[in-house]
């Protein structure tokens, strides 16, 4: 063997020069400069999060505090000065009741007392200017949207201050519901198909299917949806009884989309059972099915359950199947033939108009956004809740 | 006492197991029906969109063309395609209007165009044929009697077999007649969004999931760990955010918040920027980066993974940096499936609609888009317009759009197994 | 001063992993140009003890070490020392082959280059190869990939890019245990060339091997109280292998136990 060239790539110690000096920490620039980009990439995700919320509060903020002016169809009946607390108004239009807020011209003020026709009031409300006022001019009475109005009127109409968020979320969980009746006996049928029963090439078959089923865009299935489903639907149950734009096709579509969803989160959770505990069953005598659904499919209760919130929280925020099928136009209705528009489909077909800024639409848009984003995020915490905490654990 | 005999004689027993056995087989059938029902529903998919795009169309003329040759011509026998230039320049002199004439000059003087492009004029312009009655395939193959009948009872109409989906259709640009629009616009809108998308969105993502998975774990101050277990967190729960509300962050962030760098304002780039508003190629391709973020970043932490632990060892031990070892050593390996995992992603995010919509996609441009401050459609936005109207012949352009758009996205997958393939054949 | 016998010194190491201790409270000395062997049942900690020397255990997250590891009297674990310097002079080989999935030269090329290497690479390469004794089985592919070649040769290669960069001691993880018999004795006759220049330690739990190669053998064994690995008996390979003074080491070596 040749001799070793002595050389070293590492500065070496020497009388003047220490051993620990040439082992200390160096300052590396780059990669520290490196780190500190990988870190900030990371960070990233952390500002959309918080963008979203940042963006959904303010603009949901601005939706409940603003007050949108209806006409009373009263006029003043007399003029006012700009220090005059009591107004006379017109008999007509609908009656100002104590408290409300009214606004003539520019000016807003608050009613505190009312006696046939005199109102009193209290001048230059909301940062408004006390200015004198001319006969006949017509009084507005202003309406803020409350929250618990948002939760529990069951109209949406913006334009004349009806802001129930109800009809939109009951047309949501309807095409959801309607969803997971179809996905979810489906997708856990093929499941239990596909990682108890079928071979190695019929799977090798059918995971590909599922693989493009869920990959075909959302706007593929809302032209299915229309296009399909609900000829189907009305050839089936008769033109008048349901409607072009229907709630149910919407919600057997959405069931088909998420079926890939379900199936391979459910397969995954079937398969990650171990052989063990099948093999323990089918000593004791049980059959295939007592094996699967009173051993296996127990043991996998997590990760199903799993599975069927994502579909949920999936079903909830999907959007361009109810735009297109479900219908235009807010409806209160439990009837699953009518048409009926979800919120995703609400904000579809408000956006895809000429929006203004500022607008009662353009901020209404945030508010269900905001509902919509807790729904779903609520739903998808509680299935990862689930996973973490009622997994069975098996070595 | 005997416990024994708490349990089923033998005849009994056999009777039993039969029983559990029938319940066993017939559940079995129940399981693959559902099973068979799921692929089935794929096919009726893929059928009914095939089955839009082709097939009979009523096409109606406005004015017959024999009407036409009779009315401006002395040989009233002849058919309409033999006239002469001159001819043709006569019946559009005397059929079409002042202000029309004169565009059409000044574009090309009439005198100046040849005979075939003056033949086309007078079809379009004069003759208008317009499909009047479109029919599916289906209906094309068992109800062609009818459909003939149906033409017959209709002036000047004549049946024809249509193929939707041509190279008219894909070359073609916006129109509002569904039988000259195109998606060309829509086509060109869709791979410059995706650009952006991949540009923005490949770097972040990966030097995310690096830092995740490289120099996350060995972090030892703990509210720096705790920090990263958030990130963490946070981007699984973003991949279960609807596509939707990324659309609502567009709007409020690209659109308004952004609007003079989205529009491209702020760099000059004024061109049709000033009437998109910020609601441009810019905004969609960036809000789509943020969508698809979340999913390239698990993508490539899965990746990186997936590099073996000895690899990383071997280079530290020779004395490596952390990135020496990352550049050098794991981003090579993990690149085929960071590139397939971004692939999907991309396919994801070329299929998104609901979130384009919110940022103000155009529903009818017909210039292509030359930058990303242009205003844009898309596929997917034709698809949903088309969709969304109530003639039926724009279901049929929205079928062959919709192949278009699968076409795209298979090519896009295969694409991305092929890559798997043959780079994980070559590290061993 | 120590520094010219003992090029490594160990010091009431202890190492943890997250709270668990795996090694507690080991002292010892290795000699240079001498090679070490590291005995003992698996899971006492021998790896442990391996890796927390050029510091390799900082790339485990939770892992912590406690205790001095001096290097010619320097200690490693001063927060002032940076633990990629570290490496570059105490290179390590192990268990499994890892080669990169580059070619036979690459692999031995990168390390000299990433550390600056400016004189002629061919002749690196070579002279590396040539000592890891791989050079004649490999000198007309070395652009194929070092994944093609069988478990001993690329366990060679890893020996090889080991000493391309000149560390003044080579840590071994079991370096044969993945090989053929055959192998193995190939590696055996390199480490005896090597150590007449390096300072060579080796985990084996292989005892001929330790006894056929090690100048030097420490047995390691697990307490069975707090399942901490800990140092029993270290001595020289012969005084070990005929007369341990440790009744453990004596019922180990001779199979009753382990
Ligand atoms: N990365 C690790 N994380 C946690 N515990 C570990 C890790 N590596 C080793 N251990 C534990 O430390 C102890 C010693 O392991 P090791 O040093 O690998 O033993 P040996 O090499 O002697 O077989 C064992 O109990 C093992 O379980
Ligand atoms: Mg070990």
């Amino acid at each position: 063997m040749q001799k070793l060239e002595s050389f070293s790539l590492v500065q070496k110690e020497t009388s003047t020069n220490t051993l620990l000096n040439t082992l200390r920490c160096r300052l590396r620039p780059g990669e520290l400069a490196v780190e500190a980009f990988l870190f900030l990439a990371a960070v990233i995700s952390i500002f959309v999060t918080i963008g979203i919320v940042y963006v959904l509060g303010v603009e949901t903020w601005s939706f409940f505090g603003r007050i949108n002016w209806e006409d009373t169809n009263k006029q003043l009946a007399q003029p006012v000065g700009p220090a005059d607390t009591r107004l006379v108004v017109t008999e007509s239009g609908s009656p100002i009741p104590v408290g409300a807020i009214i606004r003539l011209d520019d000016e807003i003020m608050q009613v505190t007392a009312v006696k046939g026709n005199q109102l009193a009031v209290q001048r230059g409300q909301e940062n408004t200017l006390p200015a004198p006022h001319k006969e006949k001019l017509d009084i507005y009475e202003g309406e803020r949207v409350v929250l618990w109005e948002f939760f529990t009127e069951t109209r949406w109409e913006p334009q004349i201050g009806n802001f129930g968020v109800l009809p939109l979320l009951n047309a949501t969980l309807m095409t959801s519901a309607i969803a997971m009746l179809v996905a979810l006996p489906l997708g856990l049928a093929a499941a239990i198909y596909l990682s108890e029963y079928a071979g190695p090439r019929t799977r090798s078959i059918l995971k590909p299917v599922l693989e493009v089923l869920a990959g075909i865009p959302t706007v593929v299935y809302g032209y299915f949806a229309l296009t399909f489903m609900t000829p189907l639907l009305r050839m089936i149950f008769g033109d008048d009884v349901v409607q072009i734009y229907n709630t149910a096709s919407a919600g057997i579509v959405i069931g088909i989309l998420v079926i890939p969803l379900v199936s391979s989160m459910s397969e995954d959770a079937l398969s990650a059972v171990p052989r063990a505990l099948r093999e323990a069953a089918y000593g004791l005598g049980a059959t295939r099915l007592e094996t699967v659904l009173q051993v296996v499919l127990p043991a996998a209760a997590s990760g199903v359950t799993a599975a069927f919130i994502v579909a949920i929280s999936r079903a909830i925020g999907e959007t361009m199947i109810v735009a297109i099928a479900a219908g235009a136009g807010p409806n209160f209705t439990f009837n699953p033939f009518e048409a009926a528009e979800t919120m995703t489909g609400h904000i579809v077909r408000i956006s895809g108009g000429d929006l203004s800024y500022d607008s009662i639409d353009y901020n209404s848009i945030f508010a269900i956004g905001l509902t919509l984003f807790a729904l779903t995020l609520t739903l998808n915490i509680i299935s990862r809740y689930v996973v973490a905490h009622f997994r069975e654990e098996y070595e | 006492m005997n416990r024994v005999s708490t349990f089923p004689q033998e005849s009994q027993l056999r009777r039993l197991l039969a029983r559990r056995k029938r319940i066993g087989w017939l559940w079995q059938v129940v399981f693959l029906l559902a099973t068979i029902l799921v692929v089935l529903s794929l096919i009726v998919l893929l059928y009914n969109i095939v089955v839009g795009a082709f097939g009979y169309v009523i096409v109606q003329d406005k004015v017959s063309p024999q009407e036409i040759v009779q009315t401006y011509t002395d040989t009233p026998e002849a058919a309409l395609h033999t006239l002469s230039a001159d001819q043709y320049r006569f019946i559009l002199e005397q059929n079409l209007s002042k202000g029309l004439l004169r565009r059409l000059n000044s574009e090309a003087p009439l005198t100046e165009r040849s005979r075939e492009e003056l033949y086309r004029l007078v079809v379009e312009r004069v003759v208008k044929p317009r499909v009047v009655q479109s029919y599916s395939l289906v209906d094309s193959i068992f109800e062609r009697d009818k459909i003939f009948a149906e033409a017959a009872a209709l002036p000047h109409s004549r049946v024809e077999f249509r193929r939707w989906l041509n190279l008219d259709f894909l070359t073609g640009k916006q129109a509002s007649v569904p039988e000259l629009a195109g998606v060309r616009t829509a086509l060109l809108g869709s791979l410059w969004v995706i650009a952006i998308t991949v540009v923005v969105a490949l770097p972040l993502g990966v030097a995310a999931a690096i830092y995740l998975e490289e120099y996350a774990a060995v972090v030892a101050n703990p509210w720096l760990r705790r920090l990263n277990a958030v990130i963490q967190t946070n981007i699984n729960n973003l991949a279960g955010v609807p596509s939707i509300i990324y659309g609502i962050l567009g709007l409020a962030i690209f659109v308004r918040g952004l609007e003079a760098f989205t529009s491209g304002a702020a760099f000059g780039a004024t061109a049709d920027g000033a009437t998109a508003n910020g609601r441009t190629i810019m905004s969609a391709g960036l809000t789509l980066a943020l969508l698809i973020l979340p999913i390239i970043i698990i993508n490539a932490q899965e990746a990186i993974r997936a590099v073996p632990q000895s690899l990383r060892q071997a280079s530290m031990g020779l004395g490596a940096t952390r990135w020496q070892t990352i550049w050098h050593h794991v981003l090579p390996s993990a690149l085929p499936g960071i590139l397939t995992g971004t692939i999907l992603s991309v396919s994801r995010a070329l299929g998104e609609t609901a979130p384009l919509v919110v940022v103000g996609a155009s529903t009818f441009i017909t210039i292509d888009p030359d930058g990303p401050f242009s205003k844009f459609t898309t596929l997917t936005i034709q698809i949903y317009q088309w969709t969304a109207r109530p003639q039926d012949e724009f279901r049929n352009i929205a079928a062959a759009a919709i192949i278009v758009l699968l076409v795209l996205l298979l090519t896009l997958n295969a694409a991305a197994i092929l890559l798997r393939n043959r780079y994980s054949r070559r590290l061993v | 001063m120590n520094n010219g016998t003992y090029a490594i010194e160990l010091q009431n190491l202890n190492c943890y992993y997250e709270t668990f201790r795996a090694v507690k409270d080991v002292n010892l000395q290795v000699k240079r140009n001498r090679i070490t062997a590291f005995i003992g049942p698996s899971g006492c900690g021998k790896s442990t003890v391996l890796r927390a020397i050029n510091r390799m255990n900082d790339l485990i997250p939770g892992a912590r070490v406690e205790g001095q590891v001096l290097f010619k009297g320097q200690n490693l674990y001063d927060p002032a020392v940076d633990p990629v310097e570290v490496r570059r002079r105490i290179g390590m080989v192990f268990q499994k082959p890892n080669p990169f999935p580059k070619s036979i030269y690459e692999n031995v090329a990168w390390g000299a280059r990433i550390n600056g290497f400016k004189g002629n690479m061919d002749e690196l390469v070579e002279q590396s190869l040539r000592e890891a004794a791989l050079w004649d089985e490999v000198k007309d592919k070395l652009h194929q990939s070092g994944l093609s070649l069988s478990g001993g040769q690329q366990q060679r290669l890893c020996i090889a890019r080991a000493i391309a960069i000149r560390p003044e001691i080579i840590l071994m993880d079991e370096p044969a245990s993945a090989l053929d018999p055959i192998a193995t004795l190939k590696i055996e006759d390199l480490m005896r060339e090597l150590v007449k220049n390096y300072t060579i330690i080796i985990v084996t739990h292989n005892m001929q091997q330790a006894a056929r190669v090690s100048d030097y053998t420490a047995f390691f064994m697990m307490d069975r109280a707090d399942r901490a690995g800990m140092l029993v008996e270290f001595n020289e390979t012969g005084k070990i292998f005929t007369n341990p003074t440790d009744r453990r080491t004596e019922d180990y070596i001779t199979g009753r136990f382990g």
